[in-house]
């Protein structure tokens, strides 16, 4: 057992650090570390600068322009990002949308793709849930009928989707669609890539909680789509979906934001006074603080164990990516339950203009609320951590049926 | 013992049940939210005319002679409603005070005022880096020339005073060479200035501050020097009250996530049919039970003549409610899934009115110590 990095993963963390010093813009990270109002053009600048220095994508394998870092690099990466306050690289087109393109993807759509997404040019979506399809997915229902015509073969989907992540920048959504409904319904689902610019469909915007517009419905009406964008084959595309599930572990416990959350909290806890001195001396509030710490560091030991175990290839399908995920989502709400609760009564007020970036208060309102102003918005916005990919109530189903066999 | 309410008390109720359902809908409380004032004015003129704005005076001064159930009642109705009107800030903490030390020139001037609706007020206590400490005044009241009765100059800055963009009449706490002391302050006085902010839950507060504010002799409620166990008291109340809105909004929450579980379906079976989510719906149910018997007890005793029995038995309410509140609220959200992130549905508006209320006059924790600290006095 040895729980140090080696002198070169040490190396490489201070390579990291470097770049990051040097190229990540200051107006975008003190965005993020203010949770602060992030534009399409913040995460689309961010990833051209990171294409721009050969780490566009830091789990792609060298072929179609990764790094090829092993999966110790990739989570150093992962922490080193998250501790300047980068923006998360979004996961729609790299992390989800690329691995099956690579994977079940002809040639041609992998070059026509891949080179688009990892440049910073195509914004992905994910169109997979739809209004009778969340837990179950499977149950989906968005229909694409094959049709031949004379200007080539398409497919013409009709449905629905919704909850769809920043679907109002998307260039392209990848959807899960019904090809068929004999058989079980799992066999009746294709895996299809369409273009958002496409005649019948209607993006709505879904106004969250918080009052942002993060979420959307995108509708399908008629809408032709050339054979070309199926991948794979037909009515196979609950398997590449479920390949997906299981690919991608590194990241999905969020580790490395939340110890930058857990440091903005400490910080804010050391600013905020009760009783004359700083919160963080308040017992009650500093244990709170402290249990948290320790819910951390379990996880990035556990984390790091998976890591470990994929680096040798000893990956055998374990409760793994279900305890990162319900201990990762968990983590990340109580840090932003108690930045909220740190404030007293400065989590009430809801300054709509202190969330884009450039607020300093005003002479009514003191300057320190300007850290203030977006916590309770935080705080309600990532109830959403335990609901969306795979609610926690599954993940507990995945681990008690399909690992333990109750 | 005898936990029934009275006709009257069952009047009340069934009035507020019926007006809420009728007139105060969900989608009538977001466009209420949503506009300049932050409230409706027509239902406070309704709410003046059911005699609940006269609920908690003595009937000398115009008053229905309620107690603290009959708040308990109207608030957990104001609740289930999300009631955005400032019945805490005007009735409950500012008539409140003004019934309890007020001389009867200011009792006269105001009560009846807040009775008949007309007058809305505002306590402006807290300050920054004060946090929940009621004690913490920094804002200073200078006699004039020395002399009380030449009136005071009123100097200082108070944060997230509930309700007082739309007060006519603010309570303001400051300290004088005796300690803290209460001054009524027309909110239009010259020197008073006002940053009013909608807050999360979409009601309506203010940062005040104020510079050289000139009030006369008669502005000051009850003793120079005697303000704070005033607002302690004023305080208390409002705690008890929130404790009753918090168990209506969960009530109302359970009800809402009962029928979700009963209608939404996945994998062919309403989802209520996951013994996960069932034990789950029955911890928010138990949850809800116990902080209905908190608040009840909060709402009976802070009446009590014996200050530090009433205060400890609603810091005991208030950190127990809130807690639960905060199981009810997240798990009402959880398992409506996507639906419970939504601004559409009141559940994710009831979940920001439950945390806002564990934030508001002292949180969970600040009232789990003040509890905490009375068993080393005991
Ligand atoms: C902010 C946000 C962003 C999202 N982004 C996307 C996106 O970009 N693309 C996309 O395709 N989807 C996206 N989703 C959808 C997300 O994946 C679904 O919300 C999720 O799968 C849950 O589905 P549902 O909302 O329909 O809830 P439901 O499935 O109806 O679940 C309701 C409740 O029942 C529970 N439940 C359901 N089945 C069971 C069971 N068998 N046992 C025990 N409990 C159960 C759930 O855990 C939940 O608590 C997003 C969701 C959110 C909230």
């Amino acid at each position: 057992m040895d729980l140090n990095y080696t002198a070169e993963e040490q190396a490489f963390r201070e390579e990291v650090r470097s770049f990051l010093q040097a190229k990540l813009p200051a107006d975008i990270s003190s965005k993020v570390k203010n949770h602060k109002r992030l534009a399409k053009d913040d995460f689309v600048r961010w990833q051209k600068i990171l294409f721009a220095q050969g780490w566009g994508s830091a789990a792609w394998p060298k072929v179609f322009g990764g790094t090829g870092w092993n999966a110790v690099q990739q989570h150093i990466f992962d922490e080193e990002c998250a501790d300047a306050g980068a923006p998360l690289q979004l996961p729609f087109g790299l992390k989800m949308v690329a691995p099956v393109i690579m994977a079940f993807g002809n040639p041609a759509q992998q070059q026509r793709f891949l080179p688009r997404i990892i440049d910073g040019t195509d914004w992905w979506c994910q169109g997979y849930s739809e209004p009778g399809s969340g837990s179950d997915l499977a149950s989906l229902k968005t229909k694409a009928e094959r049709v031949n015509s004379t200007d080539g073969d398409h497919y013409v989907v009709n449905g629905q989707k919704t909850w769809n992540t920043l679907g109002q920048h998307a260039d392209w959504i990848f959807c899960l669609v019904r090809t068929s409904t004999e058989g079980r319904q799992q066999e009746g689902i294709s895996f299809l890539l369409i273009d958002m610019k496409t005649p019948g469909i209607t993006v709505r915007p879904i106004i969250m909680l918080d009052g942002e517009h993060e979420i959307n419905e995108v509708w399908f009406e008629d809408v032709k789509v050339p054979v070309e964008n199926l991948i794979g084959e037909e009515n196979k595309g609950w398997t590449y979906a479920k390949f997906l599930l299981g690919h991608e572990r590194t990241g999905i416990a969020g580790v490395g934001r939340s110890k930058r959350e857990l440091k903005k909290l400490k910080g804010i806890a050391a600013k905020e006074i009760a009783g004359g001195k700083p919160l963080i001396e308040d017992m009650r509030f500093r244990d709170r603080v402290a249990q948290v710490e320790l819910e951390l560091m379990a996880l990035e030991i556990t984390n790091l164990r998976v890591i470990s175990a994929e680096g040798e290839k000893k990956r055998a399908p374990g409760p793994e990516a279900s305890i990162l995920k319900i201990k990762g989502s968990e983590i990340q709400q109580m840090l932003t339950e108690l930045q909220m609760q740190a404030l007293g009564h400065y989590g009430l007020p809801y300054i709509e203009e202190a969330l884009d970036a450039g607020w300093g208060g005003d002479e009514l309102m003191p300057t320190y609320a300007d850290y203030a102003a977006p916590l309770s918005g935080h705080y309600f916005n990532f109830r959403k951590t335990t609901i969306y990919g795979g609610s926690n109530e599954i993940q507990k189903n995945i681990i008690s049926q399909m690992i333990l066999g109750l | 013992m005898d936990f029934n309410y009275t006709e009257e008390q069952l009047a009340i109720q069934d009035t507020l049940r019926r007006f809420i359902a009728k007139d105060y809908g969900f989608e009538h409380r977001r466009a209420t939210a949503k506009s300049a004032d932050g409230f409706d004015r027509q239902a406070w003129a309704t709410f003046a005319e059911f005699g609940i704005l006269a609920l908690p005076f003595p009937e000398d001064m115009g008053g229905l002679n309620g107690n603290g159930v009959d708040t308990m009642l109207v608030m957990e109705m104001l609740g289930r409603g999300l009631a955005l009107e400032p019945y805490i800030a005007t009735v409950v903490l500012c008539g409140g005070l003004i019934r309890d030390a007020g001389n009867t020139a200011q009792q006269e001037s105001i009560i009846g005022g807040i009775a008949g609706g007309e007058r809305l007020l505002a306590l402006a206590h807290y300050e920054a880096n004060g946090r929940y400490d009621l004690a913490h005044v920094t804002t200073t009241a200078t006699a004039n020339g020395g002399d009380a009765n030449s009136g005071w100059k009123l100097n200082g800055a108070k944060v997230v005073a509930l309700g007082a963009p739309a007060a006519d009449t603010l309570v303001v706490s400051a300290k004088t060479a005796k300690g803290i002391s209460l001054f009524l302050v027309d909110a239009k006085a010259a020197g008073v200035r006002l940053r009013a902010y909608p807050t999360q839950d979409g009601a309506r507060a203010g940062d005040v501050k104020l510079v050289n504010v000139e009030v006369n002799a008669e502005a000051l409620i009850g003793s120079d020097g005697g303000g704070l166990p005033l607002v302690e008291r004023a305080v208390d109340y409002a705690n008890a009250a929130l404790c009753a809105e918090a168990v209506g909004i969960m009530s109302a929450l359970n009800e809402v996530t009962l029928e979700y579980l009963k209608t939404r379906k996945q994998f062919g079976v309403p989802i209520g049919k996951f013994q996960a989510l069932q034990h789950r719906m029955a911890d928010t149910v138990v949850a809800t039970e116990q902080a209905r018997s908190m608040a009840i007890n909060a709402a009976v005793r802070v009446d009590s003549a014996d200050a530090a029995e009433r205060s400890r038995t609603v810091a005991a309410a208030k950190a127990y409610v809130s807690a639960q509140a905060r199981f009810v609220g997240q798990q009402a959200v959880q398992l409506h899934g996507g639906m419970g992130v939504t601004d559409e549905l009141n559940v994710a508006h009831y979940f920001k009115r439950l945390t806002m209320i564990g934030l508001t006059f002292g949180d969970a924790d600040y009232q789990l110590g003040k509890f905490s600290d009375t068993l080393l006095a005991a």
